[in-house]
């Protein structure tokens, strides 16, 4: 406890002025802490905190009260207890989220992402890291590296950051043994090797004793290097590196304070930019020169990579939120399809095929996973196939957006090539991505251009196409119906095709169960056969529960406006397991069959359907009639 | 190269998250506290939107018990801003004459935590920016930027959204409300530093000077208005002091200080070995208290 104490300066006292003005020039460096709360993580930080003089007397008398009361550390101060948060966490003995700490030193302020080290919490550990220039991994120096040192080295290298610190704690325990501290350092570096960590910076260390934290310890000579909070005061910043790549900033915001005024607000993800210079706004592509960089405290003479700016243009060229000001001459790469690691963050798991809301820099568009290729188990790192990704996987997929965005390698640029994925019933952040590269069929492969086209299918059969989408419960009457309004319309000289379980799932769906993923692959399949068959000109039917309204949204969006005909038949669940044509209904209540819409799996009724049919109303002969009057008028 | 110092990375990620609850937003409102924090906060929007006044309105969720001093800055800071200032008094509060020196702790609970639930419901916002800091306090510290609330305003800490990168997820479910701190990662010392260098202007009683003070509690209270009630034995004595942090006065303890510059305030701030909230009575009843009155609707 007799370390320096950082912030008692006596220039605090003796010239406050020039403790100011040193402190104006002070940098930020954000890092993370890995490791369990075994591995003494939180005493750590909390010694850092301490040693910095960062926390007050009465925190500090609370905290000696809580020591003797709950703390692990007999009658010492227990200083895990200081970065422990929320009660219901206390009273678990864990932390379970993510926490950010503040301390400073006369070179730099620092904030401190702490995550706790457990497996279900690969969430928190990227949510951390996501905002880190540095991690810290601890390592317990009894017992050297352990598949979690594994896990957030792995998970750390994955979301970026590229100075890792290997803090080997508990020195104290081991008797500061060099050969100890050595031989785990050799064991770490055939790892990082192996899945491709460079150059990682490893202290020996005690948190408990406060062994090489703010200064080199006398009780380790044999160790050369920095202390922990020396390496982090000196360590290079990312936003160094930013500034060094071509200009880019996603726009935020247009200012419109009057007509004469038309300023672009946003962050500049990368470069410089000063007055003069040739832009060129993407997707557009349309190039203009930067006239003034406008800000509060007048305007500037250039700007660089982290600032909040507002940029005006000297054209008078389409430019909104989510576009791209970027240099002209070295612009980002546009594109719709992209291959991406995501890290699935919610209980409901990924499925391929569902359309989510996908936030990149400042776009929201509508995304589908439209190939998971592997999972990543962040144990073995072995990849492993999967269908589905639940929460916490990591897996490697394609994405295909509803268009094309401006984007980067999330490793070129993280602003502009990381995202989240939005679940678009719960508005939750259900997963976070980082994009690999596009693939190249977005933007190098066209559309084969089609001579003979939908149109003249269509005018040959004299229909307009259309695919009426029948959902219901099981046993609601949908195939019942559609058989009868198929009917009606051959009879009245129109080219149909009726899809309905029998004819899909034996043949094209043979693959698929009934799990919700195989559910949504089953819908999406149906959806792409609906629609060949409606450019082929058809009009085509479909009778399937379908009981998801995101992949019903899906199909509907695969066709133009005004094609897809939403027809409910809506019958009462009561009614529908009455009725139990083929016994379904009493196998699943018997837990003979499982996953079975209405019974444990949900039906989420259409909010507006084109066409709403009340079968306890009408028979199936007038609900025929009522679809096809309003087909053919 | 030329890399960006602490207030000024502090400083580009505020405005960030101002321009972003923008941009989303339907109906954004700033709760504007008087304080040093919200002092910032206005300073930051105004930076934000420039030369466009900050496109949203002021909210002051008053009790009627602020110092005086507090009014006559909010009304000029507004002005000053451009901005719509609105001010809502909780009318049941007002009826029942709530004060803190009959009603405890009752009190913060009805002017404040209700009548922000009530003033958010009235006028349909449904975003709020609001000046707290994660280093205020240890629950804070897990406090998401963008922070939702239940359609009953409350905070349920193990049901908020992963935030990544500079990615806010500002979607909200039917009937949510989202909270955002703009300077969540600011320290008293970045507050302080900044208010300094950029020459914001604060409430006067930041700075040391003689008021009339009666200690009670163990706190030295400010006999702000003829509304104190005087005790047995009490005695309104002139003292040099200032406040570290402002509420209604009744609850605000004030030190004994000569700091009367801002650097001053700063020597004196890094030379203490207390915390800012120790001088407000709320936080003082048990450990987790704070938390407690966030799940509530508190801010």
């Amino acid at each position: 406890m007799n370390d320096p104490i950082y912030q008692t300066d006596d220039l605090i006292a003796q010239d406050i002025d020039a403790y100011l003005d040193r402190h104006r020039h002070k940098t930020m460096l954000r890092f993370i802490t890995c490791g369990s709360v075994d591995d003494g993580k939180s005493t750590l930080i909390g010694r850092l905190l301490y040693d910095s003089k960062l926390i007050f007397e009465d925190h500090l008398a609370a905290l000696e009260a809580d020591s003797k009361r709950v703390g692990t550390q007999g009658q010492e101060i227990d200083f895990a207890l200081l970065v422990d948060g929320l009660a219901a966490e206390r009273e678990q003995g864990i932390t379970i989220d993510v926490a950010y700490r503040f301390f400073a030193t006369e070179k730099r302020k620092f904030i401190v992402a702490d995550t706790p080290g457990h497996e279900q919490y690969t969430r928190n550990m990227v949510t951390g890291a996501s905002t880190a220039d540095l991690a810290v991994i601890l390592i317990d120096a009894r017992k050297g590296v352990l598949t979690q040192t594994r896990r957030h080295s792995y998970l750390a290298h994955l979301v970026g950051i590229r100075h890792l610190v290997l803090a080997i704690n508990k020195m104290d325990l081991v008797d500061y043994d060099q050969a100890v501290f050595e031989r785990i350092v050799a064991d770490y570096r055939h790892f990082a090797d192996r899945i491709g960590i460079g150059p990682f910076t490893a202290i020996p260390l005690s948190g408990l004793r406060g062994d090489n934290i703010t200064r080199r310890s006398d009780a380790m000579p044999w160790y050369a290097g920095p202390a922990l909070l020396e390496h982090l005061e000196t360590v290079n910043l990312d936003a160094d590196r930013m500034q060094e790549h071509p200009f880019r900033l996603a726009v935020q915001w247009v200012n419109r304070p009057n007509l004469d005024f038309r300023g672009f607000s946003g962050q500049i993800a990368s470069g410089w930019v000063r007055p003069g210079d040739a832009v060129r706004v993407l997707p557009g592509g349309q190039t203009s020169t930067v006239t003034r960089i406008v800000t509060f405290d007048g305007d500037l003479d250039e700007a660089r990579a982290g600032q909040s700016v507002t940029l005006t243009l000297a054209d008078e060229i389409d430019c909104s939120r989510g576009q791209v000001i970027a240099r002209a001459d070295q612009p980002p790469e546009v594109a719709d399809q992209f291959e991406t690691t995501l890290v699935w963050m919610a209980g409901e798991p990924m499925l391929p095929g569902r359309p989510y809301l996908l936030k990149l820099a400042t776009n929201v568009v509508t995304a589908t996973v439209t190939d998971l290729k592997y999972q990543i188990n962040v144990n073995t790192l072995t990849h492993e196939a999967a269908k589905t990704l639940g929460l916490n996987g990591i897996g490697v997929c394609n994405l295909s957006l509803d268009r094309a965005l401006p984007f980067e390698p999330y490793t070129d640029n993280p602003d502009l090539g990381g995202f989240v994925l939005i679940d678009r019933l719960t508005s939750a952040t259900v997963g976070a991505g980082m994009i690999h590269f596009a693939l190249r069929r977005s933007h190098n492969i066209h559309w084969q251009a089609i001579e003979v086209n939908r149109a003249a299918h269509a005018a040959l059969k004299h229909q307009q196409p259309r695919l009426l989408w029948f959902t219901g419960l099981s046993g609601s009457g949908k195939s019942t119906i559609a058989n009868l309004v198929e009917k009606k319309l051959h009879a009245l000289g129109r080219h149909t095709f009726l899809l309905d379980g029998d004819n899909v799932r034996h043949g094209l769906n043979r693959d698929l169960g009934f799990t919700e993923a195989d559910r949504v692959e089953n819908i999406r399949r149906v959806g792409e056969v609906a629609r060949l068959m409606t450019d082929a000109g058809l009009i085509v039917l479909t009778a399937f529960i379908s009981p998801f309204r995101s992949e019903r949204r899906m199909v509907r969006q695969l066709l133009p406006d005004g094609e897809f005909i939403e027809i409910f038949i809506d019958t009462p669940l009561e009614v529908a397991e009455a009725r139990d044509p083929k016994g379904l209904y009493r196998k699943a209540r018997a837990g003979m069959l499982k996953n079975f819409t209405g019974i444990d799996s949900p039906y989420e009724a259409p909010e507006e359907p084109e066409i709403r049919i009340d079968t306890t109303r009408l028979s199936a002969e007038e609900a025929a009639e009522i679809i096809v009057q309003a087909m053919t008028t | 190269m030329k890399t960006l110092t602490h207030l000024e990375q502090l400083e580009s990620e505020s405005i960030h998250i101002l321009r972003e609850v923008v941009a989303e937003a339907e109906t954004p409102v700033m709760l504007y506290s008087i304080g040093k924090d919200s002092a910032v906060m206005l300073h930051l929007a105004r930076k934000a939107f420039y030369p466009s006044p900050p496109p949203f309105p002021l909210l002051h969720v008053d009790t009627t018990w602020k110092f005086q001093d507090m009014y006559r800055l909010r009304d000029r800071a507004a002005r000053e801003a451009g901005m719509e200032l609105i001010v809502y008094r909780n009318p049941e509060a007002l009826a029942r004459g709530i004060n803190p020196f009959d009603h405890g702790a009752l009190h913060t609970d009805i002017w404040k935590t209700e009548g922000l639930k009530q003033a958010l419901d009235l006028h349909g916002f449904d975003v709020a920016f609001g000046g707290a800091r994660r280093d205020e306090e240890k629950s804070r510290a897990k406090e998401r930027i963008f922070s939702f609330r239940s359609a009953n305003h409350r905070w349920d800490p193990k049901n908020q959204r992963p935030e990544l990168w500079k990615l806010y997820n500002a979607r909200k479910a039917k009937g949510e409300s989202i909270r955002v701190f703009p300077i969540s990662n600011w320290t008293e010392l970045d507050i302080w530093q900044y208010i300094h260098l950029e020459g914001i202007e604060i409430v006067p009683l930041y700075f040391s000077a003689p008021r009339p003070t009666v200690v009670r509690d163990g706190l030295i209270l400010m006999v702000d208005d003829e509304r104190f009630p005087l005790q047995a034995g009490e005695e309104v004595i002139p003292r040099s002091i200032r406040f570290r942090t402002l509420g209604c006065y009744p609850l605000t303890g004030a030190v004994e200080s000569t700091a009367s510059t801002l650097p001053e305030i700063i020597q004196e701030m890094l030379l203490t070995t207390t915390s800012e909230r120790q001088g407000r009575a709320i936080d003082h009843d048990q450990s987790a208290s704070m938390e407690k009155k966030k799940q509530e609707g508190y801010f």
